[in-house]
């Protein structure tokens, strides 16, 4: 048994230890904003947030989660987050909306650890999220009015 | 998979003024409302039976027609008959829905249509499906009949239980209003259902819009895809439903000899291993017990098509597009003297690689085999397709199918496709399972990269002829490239060999070439091709813009000017050019170090031109730091989603332009993920100003066409820059160094 945090719920699962945390989200736990995309950490639509760090839960084995805290796009509460998904709404950021719940957890990320990203902040922090709609132009101007939002 | 059919196009281009061809277009645009209102008349003759068709309609709902039901409850739920896939159609048919209706757009509940062609159809092609950038222009004026038709019942039942006259009613975000009195549209939902049915309804006045064309006008599926709450097959969830991964053929056409299941079998989790004709099935509790099932299996192929490679393939298409037997595309027997007497010739051949559409939600379909039915949940943009395939899949009468159609994880494409590839595959999966449990085929990003369905690689070759005053004698040009619709139900649109999709946009062209000439030669190959979002344009509006512009240079004449002198009798084209050149400031110089460059295309009924700023990285790759985009794509819908759809086709194809590259070598896909098979990560994301012009022409597409006009005013940058003229895509592994 492995035990860990989802969105401030204890969690307990029986799974092979190498299974990505992905599977256990979406098959076990019945967390399904979290997608999908590669499966090897090159497209961040499986970006979960542990301890507060954006990771890629495509490529990190359920067993390396054991007692810590893992938050997904269900579980997003923070004053931060509340203005990410304000900002992506009022921006109509999203077209076909599959990498968005990375997209979007990647963004909170960001603004957690920097309130006042530059642009190349957000190339750095937003780099590994592909979108094939290429919606970059909105998520770069959403990340700045949430900054502006938080710090009004 | 187009609005209009070459011939008309073609009438079109062909037209002498600018009257005659609004007309055509008008006169099209009209047969088709037309069929619209017929449609929309029939239906509500045959009340009871189209309810019937719509899927559930709650007791007392009124259900005037196949689009709009209003419940008791006060519950306003808008049928989308067209598959969204992230170009908006849903918002778009949303709009026009609730602007006649005036309904509270932000209220509204949404579903998706059942598979029913006869409701459901896409007027532009006469089956139920989405593509060719006609969500809107198919549905405008039937999605206007429909939601005036609903707000006109509701507004007779109002003027029944007031006693008020029917014009001292107004109706506003959900709610009639006469005097004291008030109603929401729940609480006359019964009444309304049973009005007569209106033989006309007046459409508002463009001047009444409150949705129609406003900038505040917002998607209505934002805050399911921002909070993780939208649901796309791939979070499907049934009772006991299992999850299969396919070990498919390593090389196209490969066949299986023989599989060894024992050690798949004995991961945990994995429940069957099954031979079907896609592969071998491992099916599991989880996608991760299905993966490793799938390492473990041991399976034999034979080699396939081992001969086929890309760099070969090249050669070959090069060799062919010099030579005879093309199928005409169009002959001017004046070509050959035209050019032979010529002041100045430019010639050119150019390359463009076979093209993975690559949506972020991997193809994946759920098939539930129960009951002596068969029930799939899918992104099923061509129901047309999928709804007849899936049947026979199963060995089942259409009747006994029920497609649940969900959104999609992007498609450019894809899952149009007139094998239902994905959704069989499911199906036969299902079956050979033989027990009554739904399952979920999944492909991983890999078997998605691998399977084909590409955007076909094409060579071209251009030849052109200037006279000394430096306007165009002549034009020759061969196309080489897989026939995208031969294998489709649309092959019959393929007359004398000569496939629209492969030659579109070379020709019919807007242009006014005198002297114009064009073969398409068609070879067949085992990489089975796909339309790629703007399908042929993909590739003709590049050798034209290019050519077109190295023409200019050749007559030293600036690029704008030279366009527009061959567009006299295209005020739309020539509108938007001038518009993208005015917004960009084309006649102000650049910085150092930094250059401009200018395409514009006609595609889908709506016409683009684009400037791109580009600019050299220290390593000699490039960089678009800029692109402003003119459109005009008639009656702006949703201005912001227009502005989207330019913003997003820019990236796309920008993507494309730098990276895209599927490679084959004996038989074998080279790429297989995100690390080889690239696409644009946002800081390669150039500033796109996007302009609009204002106007009143019945509303076209624009999924598509913000994309062709962007790789030709890259290398138009790049030849302004460098004084290098790109002749293959993608980019990537080309330097440039400053002229």
């Amino acid at each position: 048994m492995l035990e860990f945090k989802v969105n401030s719920q204890s969690q307990s699962v029986d799974v092979d230890p190498t299974t990505p945390l992905l599977w256990v989200l979406r098959d076990n736990l019945g967390l399904t904003g979290t997608k999908f995309g590669c499966g090897m950490a090159q497209c961040g639509a499986c970006t979960v947030h542990m301890d507060g760090m954006p990771m890629r839960s495509c490529s990190l084995p359920v067993s390396v989660v054991a007692g810590k805290q893992i938050t997904t796009i269900e579980g997003l509460q923070s004053k931060t987050a509340q203005a990410v998904q304000k900002a992506w709404v009022d921006l109509d950021v999203v077209q076909c909306g599959y990498c968005q719940s990375g997209q979007i957890m990647s963004a909170v990320a960001l603004l957690e650890s920097k309130p006042k990203p530059s642009d190349e902040d957000i190339d750095q922090a937003m780099g590994g999220n592909i979108c094939r709609c290429a919606t970059y132009v909105r998520i770069r101007a959403a990340i700045h009015a949430a900054a502006a939002q938080l710090s009004a | 998979m187009r609005m209009i059919d070459p011939a008309t196009a073609a009438a079109i281009f062909a037209a002498d003024d600018s009257a005659t061809a609004g007309l055509s277009r008008r006169d099209f645009l009209k047969n088709t409302a037309a069929v619209g209102l017929v449609f929309g008349l029939q239906l509500a003759a045959n009340k009871k039976a189209a309810a019937a068709d719509v899927g559930e309609v709650a007791p007392g709902a009124f259900a005037p027609n196949a689009f709009v039901r209003i419940a008791p409850d006060n519950v306003v739920t808008l049928v989308i008959k067209h598959h969204e896939m992230g170009q908006g159609a849903t918002t778009g048919l949303a709009t026009i829905l609730a602007e006649e209706l005036d309904a509270e757009l932000a209220a509204v509940n949404i579903e998706y249509a059942p598979a029913n062609a006869a409701l459901y159809k896409n007027l532009a092609f006469g089956s139920q499906g989405t593509g060719g950038s006609t969500a809107i222009a198919n549905s405008f004026e039937q999605m206007r009949q429909a939601g005036a038709t609903a707000r006109s019942m509701l507004v007779s039942a109002a003027a029944q239980r007031w006693k008020v006259p029917a014009s001292s009613i107004g109706v506003s975000n959900g709610v009639l209003r006469s005097g004291a009195h008030r109603a929401t549209f729940g609480e006359l939902a019964v009444a309304a259902s049973q009005q007569p049915v209106p033989q006309s309804v007046t459409l508002k006045d463009p001047s009444q819009f409150k949705l129609i064309g406003k900038q505040q006008t917002r998607r209505v599926d934002s805050l399911a895809k921002c909070t993780g709450k939208a649901t796309y097959t791939i979070d499907v969830k049934l009772p006991g439903l299992l999850t299969a991964v396919i070990e498919r053929p390593p090389a196209f056409g490969a066949k299986l000899i023989s599989f060894d299941a024992r050690a798949a079998k004995a991961i945990k989790g994995v429940t069957d291993v099954v031979q079907v004709a896609e592969g071998v099935a491992v099916v599991a509790t989880g996608m991760w017990p299905a993966i490793q099932g799938r390492r473990a299996l041991k399976v034999q192929w034979d080699g396939g098509a081992s001969g086929l490679n890309t760099a070969a393939l090249y050669q070959d298409y090069r060799q062919r597009a010099a030579g005879a037997g093309g199928a005409t595309v169009t002959r001017d027997p004046q070509t050959a003297a035209a050019l032979a007497s010529a002041a100045s010739r430019v010639e050119a051949v150019y390359e463009f690689p076979y093209l993975a559409h690559a949506p972020m939600e991997p193809l994946n379909c759920v098939a539930w085999l129960h009951d002596g039915m068969l029930e799939t949940w899918g992104a099923h943009q061509f129901p047309a397709f999928d709804h007849a395939l899936a049947a026979k899949a199963a060995g089942l009468p259409m009747d006994k199918v029920k497609l649940h159609s969900l959104i999609s994880g992007g498609s450019f494409g894809r899952r149009a496709n007139a094998a239902s590839d994905f959704v069989v595959e499911a199906v036969n999966v299902a079956k050979a399972i033989g027990r009554p449990v739904p399952v979920r085929v999944q492909r991983t990003r890999e078997d998605d990269m691998r399977a084909g369905w590409y955007r076909p690689l094409y060579v071209h070759a251009v030849k052109a002829g200037l006279d000394a005053q430096g306007d165009v004698v002549g034009w020759q040009h061969a196309i080489v490239g897989q026939s995208i619709m031969a294998a489709t139900p649309m092959a019959a649109g393929i007359k004398d060999g000569n496939d629209s999709s492969s030659t579109e946009g070379v020709w019919p062209t807007p242009y006014k070439i005198p002297a114009m000439t064009a073969e398409l030669h068609s070879p067949t190959q085992a990489v089975p091709p796909l339309w790629w979002r703007s399908v042929g344009h993909t590739h003709t509006a590049f050798v034209m813009e290019t050519m077109l512009d190295e023409l200019a240079h050749a007559a030293r004449q600036d690029p704008v000017a030279f366009r527009l002198k061959l567009l006299k009798d295209q005020p739309r084209l020539a509108g938007v050019i001038r518009m993208a050149a005015d917004k960009a400031g084309w006649s102000s110089p650049m910085p150092a170090g930094k250059a401009r460059g200018f395409a514009s295309h006609y595609s889908f009924d709506t016409y683009v031109a684009q400037v791109a700023e580009v600019s050299l990285k220290p390593d000699g790759s490039v960089r678009v730091e800029r692109v402003v985009v003119a459109v005009d794509c008639g009656v702006s819908v949703n201005p912001d989603q227009i502005v989207a759809q330019m913003e997003g086709g820019v990236g796309f194809a920008l993507a494309a332009a730098l990276y895209g590259q599927i490679d084959i070598a004996k038989g074998t896909v080279t790429q297989s993920n995100f690390h080889d098979y690239r696409v644009l990560r946002i800081d390669e994301m150039p500033k796109v100003d996007v302009h609009i012009v204002n106007s009143t022409q019945a509303p076209t597409g624009v999924g598509e066409p913000g994309v062709p006009p962007l790789a030709p005013a890259v290398a138009n940058a790049i030849a302004s820059l460098t004084g290098h003229r790109v002749r293959r895509l993608p980019l990537a592994g080309q330097t440039f160094t400053r002229a």
